[in-house]
Formats: C-alpha cells, structure tokens, sequence
C-alpha cells in the first residue's frame, strides 16, 4: 500500500519538472527586473509591518523582545508574590538604582561592541568615587572641580587600558585584569586609614540619587519631550528620504512607533508623579538618560560610531578601510573608563560616601551582565546603547523583588547568574539562527 | 581603439623589491593605460600581489619608480596611492559582514553634515553607484552577511569606486565565485573599462582573463615574462609565458610546422587549427 502511494510521487514531480521547463525559458527570455524577484518585499501598512516583524523573529534578530518579555513577566510574577513591587517606592528605587550601574553600562556596550571586554570598571567606579571623596571631604576641594577630576581619572586610566591593548598588542582582558586588581588597591591606598568618607549632605554627589524634582511639571515635561522629539525625528528622516526619491517609513509605522514610546513614557511619568508615596522624577534617571540619547547618537549617527561598529565587525576591513583602528580602541577604553567613574559617584551618592569596597562584589557582573541581558553580543559589531537601560531593569526589577520578598543575597547572586546565563545563551542561540538565514 | 590615451595613467619602470633575501621584484616594467584592462598573470609566488601591493602602497619599492599620468610619485603609503586615485579589491574583499551596504560602500569616507552622518545622501549615492554599474543586489540597507558571495564580490568592487579612482585593481575577483557571478563579475570589469577606468586583474583563470583583458603582462620569478595583446595571442602562448616552458607540446608542433619547408602552406593551416582548438 504505502509502495503504491509513494511511487506516483516521483512521477507527478517529473510531470511537473516537465510543464516547468518551458516556463523557465519564457522567464530567463523575459527582460531582467530591476529588483531582484527572491528579495522579500515589505507591504505597505501595518499587515507588512506584521509580516517583517515576524519574520526577522524567525530569522533570529529577536533585538529587545526577550527583555520587554523578561520584564513583564518579572513584574508579574513579582507583583503575585508581593503587591508592593509595583508601588512608588519601588519602582523608584528600581530607577534609581539602575541608574548609576547602567550609566557603566552604556560604556561597557562600547567596549562589547569592539568585541572586547573590560574587566576593571568595578574597580575604576571605586577608585573613581575614592578620588571625588579625598579631594572633596578630606582636601577641601569644591563639589565641582572634585567630581570634575574624579571623572577624568576614570577617563584617563580607561586611556591607558585602551593604549595597553592597542598600541602593545595586550588582549583587552588581561589588561583590565590587571586593572581589576591595580585600581582597587589604588581605591583602597587613596581612602588611608578611613573606612569610609560620607558625602557631605546637600552635595553635588548627594543629590546624585538625592533630588527628585517634585513638580509634577518635570516627569510629564520630560515625557513630553521625549515623544515630540521622536515623532518628529521621525517624521523629518520619512520627509528627507521622500524628496530625495528613497523608500520611507510608512506613516502607519511612525504612528505605532510613536504610540508606543509614548505610553511607555507617559506610564513612567504617571508612576513617577501620581502614584501614592511617589517622590516625582529622579535627578539619577534623568542623567542616566542624558547619558543614553547623547551614547545613541553617538554610536548610530557619527562617524566615530560607524567605525566603533566597523572596527567590531572586522577590525582589518577598518584597518584598510582607513579608520584609526588604534585610536577608535583607545577612545572607547577611554569612554568606558569615564563613564565608570560617573558611575561609581552615583553608587557613593546611593551608599552615602565613598568605601574602601565600594565597586567591589558583583559591581562589575552586574554591568557586563546589563549590557548582554539587554541584546549587546559578546561577539562583536552587534548591539545598542538602549541595551544598558533594558538590562539593569530586569536585573535591579529582580533585586528589587527579591529584597522585598525578604531573600537573602545568596539567592539573589545564583538568580542573577541564571538570568545571565539565559542571556547568554539566547545571544548565541539567535546568533546561530541568524547564521543559518543568512544574517550573520 | 584599446588605447585611449598616449600617456599610460600608471606606469612602473624599473620596479625591483627585495624581502630580506629574497628579491621578490627584479626590475619590473608594466604600462596600463585608461579605457583598459591589463591581466596580471603568473604562477604563485611569481610576484603578482607583491606588485600590486608596490602600486596600492602597502610595500614601497626599493628600487625604480612608479610613474602617474608622466610624473614620478612616490607612493609609500596605502594613503598615497588612495590620493593618487588608485583603489584596490583584495582578495578577501575586506567587508564588515555586521554592518549594512550603505556602510561598507562609504567606510572610511562617510558622507557627512558636520559631524553627523548624512545617511540618506549615503543611501541615494550608493543607489545610483549600484544602478550605474548595472549591479543588482536585493536592498542597500541589508547587512552584508545576508549577501552571496558574488554580491559581496560586487559590493567590494562598487566600494573601489566610491571615490572615482583612476586606476581599479582587481585581486583574484572570480576565485571563490560561481559560473553565474564571475559573469556578473566580468560583466562589472567591462563596464568599468566603458566608464575609462584602467584596471588591473589578476587571476588564474585563463578563460577569464581572455575574456575581458585586452592586454596580459606576465610575470615569472618576480621579472617580466612578456606583454601580450589577447586578441592575437593563443592560450598556450600564454600558459608557456607563466610556466616558463619552451619545451612542450605546443611549441614542438609549432616548430615541426614552421620547420615544414616544403610544406609551408599546409604548416600555415595547422597552425590556424591549434589556435581554434585552443579555444
């Protein structure tokens, strides 16, 4: 029986092979199309919208899905076991927090974009804030220039990773390293015999994470402005390409994007001002995304991050292609270690002052681990400054969670080091997919 | 009709480099002219990418000069070449497979406003690149990992003319390609010939070479091995050249017939014939 049914299968497809051969040579006679028939064409309006969207996602560029899905369904999970997870405070202390590692972050989604790795921004946090806290409270120095000096310590000593590497041929890691060890014992030699300096209240470092600006005017404002500014870069790119003849953003498209981000930010700013115990818009959040939109343009609008992208994809292909592969390496080292140091004062400025150990523990694993959680391959060439936002999210929305369930921090590092490992392993595994249609 | 202008845009007199002991170049001479494609042949290790990479400035030579549109320059860096107008394709092509064509094409010379990246002045450029080169690939803002390997191939080439240079060098474009791309390859070396770029391929497929070339300049142990104008020139002659045999089938059966005395005309005919076949 099953002979049977199968033996007419070849026939029918030689039958059919035959009809097809005049067809092929009627098509090979017929004029040549100016766009190749195979590529897939995008529909107009939001069915095509659809349609490449789900496409992309079988073909592996998953982007920020697996962190939008990771927070819904943390905040879900979280709120079931404690309804105080989705309450002011606490969502506060989630912006909050995550602003000061995430500003470390967005360096350390440079240097991954390199395809390197940069061990010692824990310990650039910490020499960062020792710096700011000798100068400011021990020397007398003014809040301003302190902070000022702190800063481009952290810059310079992200220099000299970047010159160790580039110029010496060191591999990246092993120079970090050995930043890791040399910068805290550097942290730890400037503190002397104090345990601790506290910041000195109503500072410039205390407000770091200290002022909230509690007119309800700010957050809604900030919202605002963030929506007509995106609609309107928006519309000005779909404008430009349209009267130079290029294929545009449907308009369809540029009101869902829009929808979008502005029930995302208006749902932030609503939290942030109305919600009861709710402090308004943090001074730390607000930073934190200075910092992100000013590393976005940066990385996709000037030249320097084409070539941090170019020298991530093939460092040769730059080099020949006339890019200063040397100087791109430096200067992202350079960033990375600057923006380190800002960091480490927001952590001074959340743990009151400077410590010997601050930056020590898992300071480090949690930035690396931010910037991969949110999308930045390991690999090389691959991510997005907006990554440091979404990862330390779902990592301070879980600390968050789990210190108001009352878990020890034990079962916070092994929660941690799971939600990294499925970061990881996503990353490779979209990685692979995207090989095998042809994205990689 | 090959020569459109008297004075060749590039010429090398004289070349000669030396890598420690061994003399890669000795004393190397090769004109190529606007409007031309002058083939590179030769055996490996014969001298090719040690020459072209004499001209594209990553090895200055030692000895000789090299001589653009009459004057003698010096060209010791990849820069210098670059400002001189002559662009390279290596074999490795030398793309970011992550980033998209647009990218690729202007890597190196972004078009900008200031210090912002004029995407869509990009994007429309390395539009009507394509178009004018005939070259089809499914969307400009496609990383180019998501390309074939002949699209790839096209891209690197369209990326040699982003800046309009004189001089297009070719290395071992139809190597890794298919019968379908190294026609859209040849296709492509064709019409930079139309457009009066000079090119320099180098290759080891002789049909290729014969194809498109209008002139072959062999090399052999780093010294020229002769100049040949592919129109009159069979594939034997050629093959002789890169190997350095006098002695083989082809130059006996052309001495036995030209040694024929008597029998000159008939010897005539036989020649004819070895040439047909050849092809």
């Amino acid at each position: 029986m099953s002979d049977l049914t199968k033996k007419p299968a070849p026939d029918s497809e030689n039958a059919e092979s035959v009809g097809k051969e005049p067809r092929a040579a009627e098509a090979s006679a017929a004029p040549v199309p100016a766009v190749d028939p195979r590529l897939l064409v995008r529909e107009q309006g939001l069915k095509g919208y659809w349609t490449e969207f789900s496409r992309k996602i079988r073909g592996g560029e998953l982007g920020s899905l697996p962190v939008v899905i990771g927070l819904i369904v943390i905040a879900i999970v979280f709120q079931a076991q404690n309804d105080k997870f989705l309450s002011a405070s606490s969502l506060t202390n989630i912006a909050v927090f995550t602003s000061g590692l995430g500003i470390m972050a967005v360096g350390i989604v440079f240097v991954l974009l390199l395809g390197e790795i940069d061990l010692s921004v824990g310990s650039v946090a910490g020499m960062g804030a020792a710096v700011w806290a000798v100068l400011n409270v021990s020397n007398g120095w003014g809040d301003w220039p302190s902070v000022l000096v702190a800063v481009l310590c952290g810059l310079a000593i992200g220099a000299l990773h970047g010159f160790f590497f580039a110029k010496i041929g060191v591999p990246a890691f092993v120079v970090t390293l050995a930043g890791f060890l040399g910068w805290s014992g550097l942290q730890i030699w400037l503190m002397g015999n104090e345990g601790s300096i506290n910041a000195p209240s109503g500072g410039v470092v205390e407000s770091l994470t200290g002022y909230f600006f509690e007119d309800k005017a700010a957050a809604y404002g900030l919202a605002l402005i963030a929506i007509v500014g995106y609609a309107a870069s928006l519309l000005l790119d779909t404008k430009r390409r349209k009267s130079t003849g290029l294929p545009a953003r449907p308009v369809s498209e540029i009101v869902l994007r829009t929808g979008v981000v502005a029930v995302l930010v208006l749902a932030a700013a609503y939290v942030l001002n109305e919600l009861p115990g709710s402090r308004g818009l943090p001074l730390a959040l607000v930073l934190f995304l200075a910092v992100l939109v000013i590393a976005d343009f940066v990385a996709r609008r000037t030249t320097f991050g084409r070539q941090v992208f170019a020298v991530g994809g093939s460092s040769e292909a730059a080099r020949r292609a006339g890019i200063n592969v040397d100087r791109i390496r430096i200067t992202v080292f350079a960033i990375s270690g600057m923006l380190a140091a800002f960091g480490g004062l927001f952590i001074a400025s959340l743990s009151g002052g400077a410590t010997k150990n601050l930056g020590a523990g898992n300071t480090l694993m949690l930035v690396i681990a931010a910037a991969v959680i949110g999308g930045t391959s390991l690999f090389g060439g691959r991510g997005k400054v907006w990554s440091a936002l979404l990862g330390m999210l779902v990592l301070q929305a879980i600390q968050q969670g789990l210190n108001l369930l009352g878990m020890a921090s034990e079962i916070q590092f092994m929660i941690t080091g799971a939600v990294l490992l499925a970061a990881v392993v996503i990353d490779s595994v979209s990685r692979r997919t995207q090989k095998t249609a042809g994205r990689a | 009709m090959i020569h459109v202008s008297a004075t060749p845009v590039l010429a090398l007199r004289g070349v000669s480099k030396r890598f420690g002991a061994v003399q890669a170049l000795t004393n190397v001479h090769l004109e190529i002219h606007a409007g031309e494609v002058v083939a590179l042949v030769g055996d490996n290790g014969a001298g090719k990418s040690t020459l072209v990479k004499t001209i594209s400035g990553v090895h200055p030579i030692d000895d000789g000069a090299l001589v653009w549109e009459g004057r003698p320059v010096r060209v010791n860096r990849p820069q210098d070449a670059q400002n001189l107008g002559v662009a390279t394709v290596y074999q490795d092509l030398a793309l970011c497979d992550n980033l998209d064509v647009v990218a690729n094409l202007f890597l190196g010379s972004e078009l900008k406003h200031g210090p912002v990246l004029d995407e869509i002045g990009m994007e429309k450029r390395a539009k009507e690149l394509l178009d004018t080169l005939s070259i089809r690939i499914p969307s400009v803002r496609i990383p180019v990992a998501a390309l074939s390997g002949g699209q790839r191939q096209v891209v690197a080439i369209a990326r040699a003319l982003v800046g309009d240079p004189k001089v297009v060098i070719l290395d071992e474009p139809t190597a890794a390609l298919g019968v379908e791309q190294t026609a859209q390859v040849l296709d492509l070396v064709e019409r930079l010939r139309e457009r009066g770029h000079a090119v320099i391929l180098i290759s080891h497929n002789m049909a290729d070479v014969q194809a498109v070339a209008d002139r072959v300049a062999v090399l052999r142990l780093g010294r020229n091995n002769g100049v040949f104008d592919v129109a009159g020139t069979s594939h034997e002659e050629i093959i002789a050249a890169i190997t350095g045999a006098t002695d083989n089938a082809v130059t006996r059966r052309n001495a036995r017939t030209s040694n024929g005395g008597g029998e000159a005309e008939a010897g005539g005919a036989d020649g004819t014939f070895t040439k047909g076949d050849a092809k």
